[in-house]
């Protein structure tokens, strides 16, 4: 057995980094901060690359020849009773390790282009600093032993994310949409709380590896009927499932990720694209065992959501022209994809092969997306501005972001043999087994998915010719760098087989591609990507005639669907009013007047009785002398027992 | 040479002497006055601890100390407050103690 | 009535009466006189009572010293002549409500309590030595720590009325 301990200091180096940064950042020159924190983050990226290397690799496996599921290091860090404890420490398991190293890639890799992207802003340690808090916190989510550490992260994460997306807090739309973001997953996140508490106390126990063990007690207990026909479990499920929701910006609590474009990209790229965003994913995964065995109907609800949220936002992303957006609608269709991709699972072997290929098209989109990012970073860097209305022709200006960028849209369409194409041509296949309604309209999505990323490609990059204040150059070395990096990954992170590697019971199968599934698949994507050239690749008129055909669909579409209006006129029209306003007025007249009335029935008395004090020596002594004189006639003569 | 003199007539003398002081002390206005009424006050109260001393405990001198100590204190006193009063009668020109209500509430 | 009683009650004839012109009197600088008066006879009661030393204090300090004092501020203070204003019945009434209750109540008090006279043996005169003994004894009926208390307290208000009746600066 190896000894993985060391891997405690994956998690304090960064709250280690942030410390320091956040509070000398401001000694040094804001490029020291940078510095720091890359080189940092380039230790935490080594360490955990070698934990995977000795994980996957070196360490022997179980008698079965399933990947050991161990705690690497723990520490009990609330005692609160001999039961109820709450411990801190690092669990190692194949999913564990993946997210380590996706992690920690994106990490660096936002950290270095970052040093490019955010030169000279003011800020720039801040920065540094709260990337370092958020790879602690998204680092000590994924490596939580219990639920409990996992929630304390998962809020670190939320807080995190918080701050950098109200980075330029001078900003109004930036502090909405930061105020947005958190108040929509922290009620999620209040589901997370409650769906925790209830398993928790079914079961008796906070442990991953108790929980999803194989004589867990969430597989016995609480599968009684308790309320809507559904047990305590499932119940607990959806609701931790509704936190993981909120996280990764499921319908319909999507609303928050688009706002949160407002960050500066390299936020965006490594929160809302590759890790946070993920969370919801990667909690779903880590409890899949309770899923699959105590709580299919939750599961169930998982596949609807992320099915209808993948088509829900691939919809809405074809019709927006802030290219950040575009992104980030495509953002939660994948993470709906992947969703879909877990509910469809189940358990061991082939089974399994919807939770496996969940986990790869995570990993591999984690490099895509953040690809992206990064990609409309520079973009948006040398045009200075998010609308695709003022972009074009810019294969010339700045080739290096052209073509990783293309590389990137590739990869998203599932062209072979880029990386999207076998995580998604995976989820297909899973899903074709599952249910063949899904299954067609997650092919609508991978169709509609290479058209918007199409459109987006070719409007920046072809299209019209646009009339520039300035020629738009190239960005520096420390951003393209890191683009080209990522192209390579998302060039070649499909060709690991990760079946040997991550699968929902930890033992490797082998599984091959179905043809049946990757053909109509890879046709569907290049459709789309044709339809994207005819539309877009010379500046027409087609898609305007093709937005006005679909009349007030594309209409509804472009406005998202209405869903903030929707949110909107819940929360102003039926909360403010019905509850809200009640409530603030019984604050305002019950308890404040109760109040004001305590304080208004003193000063009246204090202004009567002030009187008293007169200032006239004799009445004072008068008063005093009859007192005087009563108390003894009431104790001599009265009073006398 | 004080046979024939019961305790109690002395007592109702410092009595009638303490309560006299005090309608002084309340119905006087100027502060002189009022001064004197507190010099009546301890005088009859010095006449009981005289009285008392004699016809109780005639072996011992406690009640003439305490009188000699209250005659020392009233001394002082009365040092004290003439200073007071005509430090009081510079800045006003009057001694009236109806005037003096510049330190309420 | 024997002489005694006979001195007795002159004397407090004298007090009573010069009492109460001293509270009443509208003239300050004859209210300081009956204030003398009524001291005076007090130190004679003290005589009678055979404390001829706390006599002999009552008139140096008493009348020798305070009436002095105050007669001087009534100097410094006041006009001679001067008429006081007579006080209002607002004060008068209660006044006199309150010196009469309480004059009720303590005389009932006093004449139904029984004190436990002790025979008295007649020409008893305290010892002048005996009285500078007890003063500066630290034994049983020793004064000595009141004594040095009273010492400093006399200290500190001869040097609080310096600073009191000094001229300010300003």
């Amino acid at each position: 057995m190896i000894d993985f301990s060391y891997t405690a200091w994956i998690l304090l180096l960064p709250i280690f980094l942030f410390i320091v940064i956040g509070l000398l950042g401001n000694r040094f020159k804001p490029i020291v901060s940078g510095i720091v924190g890359t080189s940092g983050l380039f230790i935490i990226w080594l360490l955990s690359l070698v934990t995977a290397y000795k994980y996957f690799f070196v360490l022997e496996k179980a008698a079965d020849g399933s990947f050991l599921k161990f705690m690497a290091f723990n520490m009990r860090w609330l005692n609160l009773t001999d039961k109820l404890h709450i411990d801190m420490g690092v669990l190692l398991d194949p999913i564990s390790v993946m997210m380590l190293i996706v992690i920690t890639t994106v990490s660096l890799m936002v950290h270095l282009y970052s040093i490019g992207y955010m030169h000279g802003e003011k800020g720039f340690s801040r920065f540094f600093a709260l990337l370092s808090l958020f790879s602690f916190s998204m680092l000590g989510l994924v490596v939580a032993t219990n639920i409990f550490q996992m929630y304390v992260f998962w809020e670190l994460v939320g807080v995190s994310s918080y701050l950098l997306i109200g980075f330029y807090y001078t900003k109004d739309s930036a502090v909405a949409a930061s105020k947005k973001a958190f108040i929509v997953t922290r009620f999620a996140d209040l589901g997370f709380l409650i769906g925790i508490l209830m398993l928790s106390y079914v079961t008796g126990t906070f442990d991953f590896i108790t929980l999803t063990g194989p004589d867990s007690p969430a597989l016995t207990s609480g599968q009684g009927v308790w309320f809507l026909g559904l047990s305590t479990m499932t119940w607990s499920m959806i609701f931790v499932f509704m936190g993981g929701a909120g996280k990764s910006a499921m319908f319909p609590l999507h609303i928050w990720l688009p706002d949160a474009m407002e960050g500066p990209t390299p936020v965006s790229a490594l929160i809302h694209a590759a890790t946070m965003v993920v969370a919801g994913v990667y909690l779903v995964a880590r409890l899949f065992p309770i899923y699959v065995f105590s709580a299919p109907v939750a599961l169930d609800i998982v596949m609807w959501v992320g099915a209808f949220s993948s088509i829900f936002a691939a919809i809405i992303a074809c019709t927006q022209y802030d290219i950040k957006r575009v992104l980030a609608y495509s953002t939660i269709s994948q993470i709906g994809l992947m969703m879909f991709g877990l509910g469809v699972s189940g358990y061991g072997g082939h089974e399994g092969l919807g939770y496996m290929a969940s986990m790869f098209h995570l990993f591999t989109h984690a490099f895509f997306k953040a690809l992206l990012f990064l990609g409309a970073g520079a973009i948006i860097h040398a045009v200075h501005s998010n609308y695709m209305n003022d972009m074009g022709g810019l294969h010339k200006n700045l080739p290096i972001t052209h073509a990783t960028f293309l590389i990137a849209c590739l990869a998203i369409a599932g062209v072979p043999p880029l990386a999207g194409f076998f995580s998604k041509d995976e989820i297909l296949a899973a899903g074709s087994e599952r249910s063949l309604l899904l299954y067609w309209v997650e092919m609508i999505v991978s169709g509609l998915t290479a058209f918007y990323m199409f459109r987006l490609y070719f409007s920046i990059f072809w299209g019209k010719k646009q009339e520039y204040h300035q020629t738009p150059h190239e960005a520096p070395k420390t951003m393209t760098i890191p683009l080209m990096i990522l192209a390579l990954g998302a060039l070649l992170a499909g060709l690991i087989p990760f079946s040997n590697f991550v699968t929902s019971d930890r033992l490797p199968f082998v599984s091959h591609l179905d043809m049946g599934i990757a053909i109509p698949a890879v046709l569907v994507g290049l459709t789309g990507i044709v339809v994207a050239a005819f539309f877009y690749l010379k500046e027409t008129d087609i898609p305007d005639k093709v937005f006005k055909a679909l009349g007030s669909f594309s209409q509804a579409a472009f406005h998202k669907f209405y869903i903030d209006e929707l949110y909107l006129f819940i929360t102003k029209k039926i909360i403010f009013n019905y509850i809200s306003r009640p409530v603030a007025w019984f604050d305002r007249h019950i308890v404040d007047g109760a109040m004001n009335g305590l304080a208004y029935i003193t000063n009246e008395t204090s202004d009567r009785i002030k009187k008293l004090q007169s200032g006239q020596l004799q009445q004072y002594a008068l008063v005093f002398i009859s007192g005087a004189l009563l108390l003894v006639l009431l104790f001599v003569y009265l009073w006398t027992s | 040479m004080f046979e024939g003199i019961p305790l109690h007539w002395f007592l109702i003398l410092g009595t009638i002497m303490f309560f006299v002081g005090i309608y002084g002390f309340l119905t006087r206005k100027n502060l002189i006055t009022i001064l004197m009424s507190i010099e009546l006050i301890l005088n009859s109260v010095n006449i009981n601890f005289v009285a008392f001393n004699k016809f109780l405990y005639p072996d011992h001198l406690e009640g003439m100390f305490f009188t000699v100590f209250i005659i020392a204190v009233a001394a002082a006193e009365t040092s004290i407050a003439i200073a007071i009063i005509i430090n009081i009668y510079r800045r006003l020109v009057d001694i009236d103690v109806d005037k003096m209500n510049k330190m309420k509430y | 009535m024997t002489t005694n009683q006979l001195m007795f009650i002159i004397f407090s004839a004298i007090i009573i009466i010069f009492s109460v012109m001293t509270v009443t009197s509208r003239r300050i600088l004859r209210a300081a006189t009956y204030l003398l008066f009524v001291l005076v006879a007090t130190a004679g009661l003290y005589f009678l009572l055979q404390f001829n030393f706390l006599a002999a204090i009552q008139l140096t300090i008493y009348v020798g010293g305070i009436v002095v004092l105050i007669i001087f501020s009534i100097l410094l203070t006041s006009h001679i002549g001067d008429r006081l204003e007579a006080p209002g019945w607002k004060k008068i009434v209660p006044a006199i409500l309150v010196a009469t209750f309480g004059a009720v109540i303590t005389l009932i008090t006093v004449l139904q309590f029984d004190f436990p006279t002790k025979a008295i043996t007649g020409s008893e005169r305290t010892d002048i030595r005996e009285i500078a003994k007890s003063l500066v004894s630290t034994e049983k009926f020793g004064y000595s720590l009141p004594f040095e208390v009273i010492s400093i307290l006399l200290l500190a208000a001869m040097v609080g009325a310096i600073i009191l009746a000094k001229k300010r600066e300003d």
